[in-house]
């Protein structure tokens, strides 16, 4: 590694650590002005979002960037198109987007060491990390009504005879895009665009009243 | 509503997720300045457009981003193979006849609404 | 009271002690559940349930299915849940249900409009479309009123519908459409292989012909066949089945719409289910199969003859139908006229109603299949070698006239006999229901042993039972199993078992060809001949069509309007052909058939739209600070799916700024003192690698070889024919790495654009691009005090304008969060656009507004966004260009470079001959003489307005404002040769007859030497 390849790149942390910081998800606005159901025994679905997660978007050659993966963080890229794979303690992901590029999703806070450690391994090699932690945001949805519910929503096939854990597509959420995921039996997640956050919430309210969707906050 | 094989993503994806993007394998003249008018406005403005087999480009816009491109039949709408960018057709003319292509473009007879 | 006069004391699939009210035409009935609108209608004895479109004649139920042509009524209690286009057929009955009739006013029951309804058929020949269009288009007007008010189409709801709709998309090996017999074998085998498996069916009730059959399987009677076959299906978990679902649209490569009625047999509007929740009426299910089949079944074909459409005319099969499942005879003395053996059970289950059957009049000479000789078993009288040539009757028919014909010869060959009686059924023989299989262009294929069109089938379409031609029911179970079978095995599914049910085998006598039925008067001559009920189209229209010259099918078709819209053609097409053919001298086959068209029954607008309306309509997107734009009294501007702040309306007193006094307000704000902009719309593409500066240097039309890291430059885009395609601020961030700003409509398109070109032509360039437009939160301080105000919520950026140049950008902290800030204007003015990400954005903005109310700092929207860069003439792509324009049309050769090695997107169509003419449209500015005058964007101009209409139009004004700056109206405008004019008069006539006059100037109004932006 050389000082030279790092400094090739604004390695930029726009993370503001300070509690003085007011910080808003990009459902803030959703949860107050559409509300969220309380879960309740009836509900068939549960939503929740898992805000200010770590997200950075990998683009390189798949051999390198599973090598400096195993090295940094002990897991490395998904084997298949389309597909996930955890960390040991599955609070870190990675999942196929194309041939070059990768969606890692690591804790709050971690993403800058994380991408700094990263490029230090990395050096040389063709490659990029995009910070993109503020541009998007994770919903869990879990319950059996989940694949009823995406069935509304989504236009990929995501029957869980068909759809097994473990799987990640980025497809067409309503009128919107989304990457849709399977973490395990019952549980689902979706990737969504801040910008578009809303709209998606809304319609996820809307598809799940049938489902007694609850919203846990 | 078309079903494409996305050769990257290495299944079948509906429609919905991929723009069409013209003609394939129009490639950029090397030397635009060493090309003349006439051959420059070739390059731009015309393209193919037969009744039967068409190589097309598209793009798997909402997903994996890749471009590549689609050997399909301009009547029954059949897409016959996929392939990435850099890669050559394997299929190149119509079928001969009884094989199942033909016969479904043949039955197509219809102005397609 | 119940008056189901009609009604059977027993039998049929209804249960009777389920009694259930209703309202027809605004007369109270009973039926029973289990009962469709129709067979209710029928069992209370209503002969009349519309008047007929062109001729305002009387009509009745004719079928028990989908295609029925005329009673279609228009369903709803409330003004909200109004229904048009329901076949009566189709709709079970609810207690409570409204129905009327589309067509009749004012009544169906009087013949008042008959009388007018007369005058409407001379209005409305064959040919009536093609011959009002050919007549002055005044007269359209007088007809549709006309056509719209007494034929009545059925009409939409006035009120705002109560009721959701939604969308699923399903995913299946195999898609099974239709639940008769072929469908419920296919389904089964296809099932038991272990693949997943739809069957959807449009009837109330899955079973199809089995729940009328009078055949036994295994012994028992066929429905307890199908009960055990569901019964199985719907234990099976790979198998979803779906009744009350019409597939309606079949597309390309196995995709299908099927419209599933969740709740309309229930009530007029949707019921909350049991926990409350409000559930959809009508859902649309998009299915991708892998393999479809096609178990459509057939509809039988009425004949041709006069007088067919009489109340109390109906096909043979319906007749069976309404005895054997809903327990209705419609009538009480039957004549039966067929050309096949299979129509005898019509006779048979009315025979065992115990109701008269007057004869069967066979057209065939000497029938001997089993079902004859089971009616002649009885006693019935069979005619042979004969049809009903007339059906008696007003309102309701009252006898048959039966005659020997000669088919060959079309004539009738003996004198006829009268038969009183109630009712005539017919049968013509069967056509395979063929229209989802010529959905996607199919044509069908003419097969002349069962004298009926099969489906052509293409790759993963299959055919079975009746909608192919097999019409025994011992032979279609077998044809069900081995087409399920086959098409599991194409979708990897594994062989199973299936044990066929014993079914007896019934000896038949081959059907003989008859579609019209000859009377003793010319088909010209003779009374009316129905061969389309619904569009009213008759024998003796389509021997007209084909004598006026019209021998294609489709042009028969839209010059009679035979098998157009809700009805497409399911009864009377193949009739219709077959007369044309004989008038033709040619064969079926060779007439050929017309195409079937999506939907194959009508759609509701809900179930088409699903859950994008009202609110959900399109996305909406929304920047980090959209709360407090909504909070401080914005109005919004659509700018794509974005919305965007527009003005910020103040109230003063109570009363609320305009939108002019409110752009006034915000433009000197920013040019005096200070505003703020929500610039996060910015579409901003991070690109990083080594090969970074060079890909810029091939897309923009400028350099990017000597862009300091630090610096920003701006950047012009053209697609490789020059015309401009997009614009924006890209800046150096390390050496390789630059962010790319877009215009907020052009960012996933550029970004596709610089893909597009990395993928296919350039590969070897080592660059990735990713979008980062949602990540950043991008806010635009501008305006003389915008240094001030910054430099109270950050210490560690330097400021200064030496150290801090115009086009430089810094990283540093603003309201203690990291921030990229970027020295660039969009006004003219002193800016500073700081970017954080978007979680922080609305603790900064609102540090920012903490900070500036000293200075007055003012929000200001796109509107004044867009008077501020007009008056310094900065472009905005797809305003000021249309995708014809080129940098040298805009003026901005500054931009262009002409001598980077490499030839960028863009360069070589500059020199093109039409590129490089001097008298292209150019960008200008325009001062309007008046002041006052705001000129209008898009207005046309001219050089000279007293030239001679029409005058040679120059150029049009593509932004205009008024700058409370200038105090005056201003503009930019594209004017052929105009950078050479500078200083001339240009005019612009209005609509009113008004010209205004305008001056050529500078595209800069305000600031000329830029020095407002470097202070």
């Amino acid at each position: 590694m050389s000082d030279s390849a790092l400094s090739r790149v604004n390695l930029f942390d726009s993370r503001a650590d300070h509690a003085s910081v007011a910080v808003e998800s990009p459902l803030a606005y959703s949860l107050q002005r559409s509300g969220a159901p309380a879960p309740s025994a009836a509900s068939r679905v549960v939503l929740r979002e898992q805000a200010f997660l770590g997200h950075l978007i990998l683009r390189g050659g798949a051999i390198v960037l599973d090598e400096a993966l195993r090295e940094v963080l002990d897991t490395g890229l998904p084997g298949r198109p389309n597909t996930l794979s955890w960390d040991a303690s599955g609070e870190r992901s990675i999942q196929w987007l194309s041939p070059d590029e990768w969606l890692l999703i690591v804790p709050g806070g971690e993403a800058f060491a994380v991408e700094r450690r990263l490029r230090e391994r990395l050096a040389d090699a063709s490659f990029a990390i995009v910070d993109v932690s503020g541009g998007q945001t994770l919903l869990t949805l879990e319950g059996e009504a989940v694949p009823e519910l995406l069935m509304k929503s989504v236009v990929y096939d995501v029957d869980p005879s068909h759809f097994a854990v473990g799987k990640g597509v980025n497809t067409v959420f309503a009128k919107a895009t989304a990457i849709v995921r399977r973490s395990g039996e019952t549980r689902w997640e979706l990737v969504v665009r801040r910008s578009f956050a809303d709209y998606c919430y809304r319609w996820l309210l809307d598809a799940g009243e049938e489902y007694a969707i609850g919203v846990e906050r | 509503m078309f079903q494409i094989y996305c050769p990257y993503c290495e299944e079948l994806r509906e429609e919905e997720e991929f723009h069409p993007k013209g003609q394939a394998h129009i490639v950029r003249p090397a030397d635009p300045e060493a090309c003349s008018d006439e051959e420059w406005g070739d390059y731009l403005f015309f393209r193919d457009n037969p009744r039967g087999i068409h190589h097309e480009m598209w793009v798997h816009a909402v997903g994996c981003r890749k471009f590549f491109n689609v050997t399909r039949h301009t009547v029954s709408y059949a897409i016959l193979e996929t392939y990435k960018i850099g890669e050559q057709p394997s299929v190149t003319a119509e079928p001969s006849a009884g094989e199942a292509a033909a016969s479904t473009a043949d039955v197509r007879q219809g102005v397609r609404a | 009271m119940n008056q189901q006069v009609q009604r059977l004391a027993q039998g049929g699939r209804i249960d009777r002690s389920r009694p259930l009210g209703f309202t027809f035409n605004g007369q109270t009935y009973q039926g029973y559940h289990g009962d469709t609108l129709a067979s209710a209608l029928l069992a209370n004895g209503v002969d009349i349930v519309n008047r007929s479109f062109k001729y305002s004649r009387p009509r009745g139920i004719v079928a028990a299915g989908a295609e029925e042509p005329n009673a279609v009524v228009q369903l709803g209690a409330s003004e909200a849940a109004q229904v048009p286009n329901v076949r009566a057929t189709q709709q079970a009955l609810y207690d409570g249900l409204v129905a009327r009739s589309t067509n009749g006013w004012p009544s169906v029951q009087k013949d008042l409009m008959g009388l007018v309804g007369k005058v409407g058929g001379k209005f409305m020949p064959p040919g009536f479309y093609y011959k009002t269009f050919m007549a002055p288009a005044s007269m359209w007007m007088t007809y549709e009123k006309y056509i719209r008010k007494s034929a009545g189409l059925g009409r939409s709801p006035a009120e705002a519908d109560p009721d959701i709709y939604d969308h699923l998309n399903r995913h299946c090996e195999v898609l099974v459409i239709g639940a008769g017999p072929a469908g419920l074998a296919a389904a089964l085998a296809a099932a038991r292989s272990g693949v997943r498996v739809i069957l959807a069916d449009e009837q109330e009730e899955m079973g199809g012909s089995l729940l009328d059959s009078r055949e036994s399987l295994d012994g028992k009677p066929a429905a307890e066949w199908a009960a055990e076959v569901l019964d199985e299906l719907s234990g099976l978990a790979n198998v979803t089945l779906l009744p009350r679902t019409t597939a309606n649209g079949y597309h390309d490569h196995n995709f299908v719409t099927l419209h599933e009625r969740r709740t309309e047999h229930l009530a007029d509007s949707a019921p909350r289910t049991a926990q409350g929740a409000r559930q959809s009426r009508a859902r649309m299910h998009r299915v991708r199969a892998g393999q479809v089949i096609l178990a459509t079944g057939a509809h039988e074909r009425p004949l041709v003859y006069a007088g067919n459409d009489v109340p109390g005319n109906l096909v043979a099969g319906a007749v069976s139908t309404y005895i054997r499942r809903y327990g209705v005879v419609p009538g009480n003395k039957l004549v039966l006229s067929v050309s096949n053996d299979y129509a005898y059970r019509a006779a048979l289950d009315w025979h065992d109603a115990g109701r008269e059957v007057v004869a069967i009049v066979d057209a065939r000479e000497a029938p001997d299949g089993d079902l004859v000789g089971a009616a002649r078993e009885r006693g019935i009288r069979v005619i042979t070698g004969s049809a009903v040539i007339e059906a008696k009757g007003a309102n309701r028919v009252s006898a048959a006239r039966v005659a020997k014909i000669d088919i060959d010869g079309f004539r009738v060959a003996g004198p006829a006999e009268t038969l009183a009686c109630d009712c005539v059924a017919s049968s013509g023989g069967y056509s395979p229901v063929i229209h989802l299989a010529s959905h996607t262009g199919a044509r069908p294929t003419w097969n002349d042993d069962i004298l009926g069109f099969v489906p052509t089938l293409v790759d993963g379409v299959l055919a079975s039972g009746a909608a192919h031609g097999i019409y025994a029911l011992g032979e279609v179970l077998a044809d069900g199993v081995a087409v399920g079978s086959r098409a599991a095995a194409a979708t990897r599914g594994e062989a199973a078992e299936i044990a066929l049910p014993a079914c007896q085998a019934i000896s038949e006598s081959p059907a003989c060809a008859l579609y019209q039925v000859p009377h003793e008067k010319p088909t010209l001559r003779a009374p009316k001949q129905f061969v389309d009920l619904q569009n009213d189209v008759t024998a003796a229209a389509i021997e007209l069509a084909t004598r006026e010259g019209f021998e294609s099918i489709e042009h028969v078709k839209r010059y009679t309007a035979m098998g157009f819209g809700t009805d497409q053609g399911k009864l009377g097409n193949i009739n219709g052909m077959a007369i044309a053919a004989r008038c033709l001298e040619r064969t079926i086959p060779e007439v050929g058939t017309t195409v079937f068209r999506p939907n194959y029954t009508p759609v509701t607008f809900g179930a088409i739209v699903g859950r994008h309306c009202g609110a959900l309509f399109d996305p909406e997107r929304y920047t980090a600070l959209h709360q407090w734009h909504v909070e401080n009294g914005a109005e919004f501007e659509d700018v794509g799916q974005w919305k965007r702040p527009w003005y910020y309306p103040r109230k003063q007193g109570g009363k609320q700024e305009s939108m002019h006094e409110a752009v006034a307000r915000e433009c000197r704000a920013v040019r005096e003192g200070v505003g703020i902009l929500d610039a996060s719309t910015l579409g901003k593409i991070d690109i990083q690698g080594p090969d970074a500066r060079e890909f810029l240097a091939r897309i923009y039309t400028n350099k990017w070889e000597k862009l300091a890291v630090g610096k920003c430059r701006y950047g012009l885009m053209c697609k490789d024919d020059g015309m401009v395609t997009d614009d924006g601020v890209t800046s150096c961030l390390a050496d390789n790495h630059f962010v790319m700003t877009t215009t907020t409509g052009g960012a996933a398109a550029i970004l596709e654009w610089l893909e597009l070109w990395h993928q296919t032509e350039w590969p070897e360039l080592d660059v990735t691009f990713t979008s980062v437009t949602d990540h950043w939160a991008t806010m635009t301080v501008t305006g003389p005090k915008s240094r001030a105000l910054l430099a109270e919520l950050t210490d560690d950026i330097d400021l200064d304008r030496d150290s801090f140049k115009f086009m430089d950008w810094r990283e540093g902290t603003v309201a203690g969060v990291p921030a990229r800030v970027f020295r660039i204007s969009f006004t003219g003015e002193l800016t500073f656009e700081i970017n954080v990400q978007a979680h922080y954005a609305m603790h900064v903005w609102k540090a920012l507004f903490e900070h500036g109310k000293k200075y007055d700092l003012t929000p200001y929207g796109t509107e004044t966004m867009h008077v501020l860069r007009a008056e310094k003439g900065f472009i905005i792509v797809g305003q000021d260009t249309d995708g014809s324009v080129t940098p040298e049309d805009l003026g901005m050769q500054w931009c262009v470079g002409y001598d980077k090695p490499f030839s960028w997107i863009g360069k070589r169509a500059l020199t093109r001959s039409d590129t490089a003419r001097s008298d292209r449209k150019q960008l200008v500015g325009l001062r309007p003489k008046d002041p006052k005058v705001v000129l209008e964007e898009g207005a046309q101009i001219v050089f000279d307005p007293n030239h001679a209409i029409p005058m040679p139009m120059v150029g049009h004004v593509t932004s205009s404002y008024y700058s409370p700056t200038l105090d005056s109206g201003f503009a930019l405008a594209v004017v052929k040769g105009g950078q050479q004019r500078m200083g001339e008069s240009v005019y612009l006539p209005m609509a009113d007859g008004s010209v205004h006059e305008a001056e050529i100037t500078s595209t800069i109004f305000i600031d000329p030497k830029g020095e407002r932006q470097h202070v």
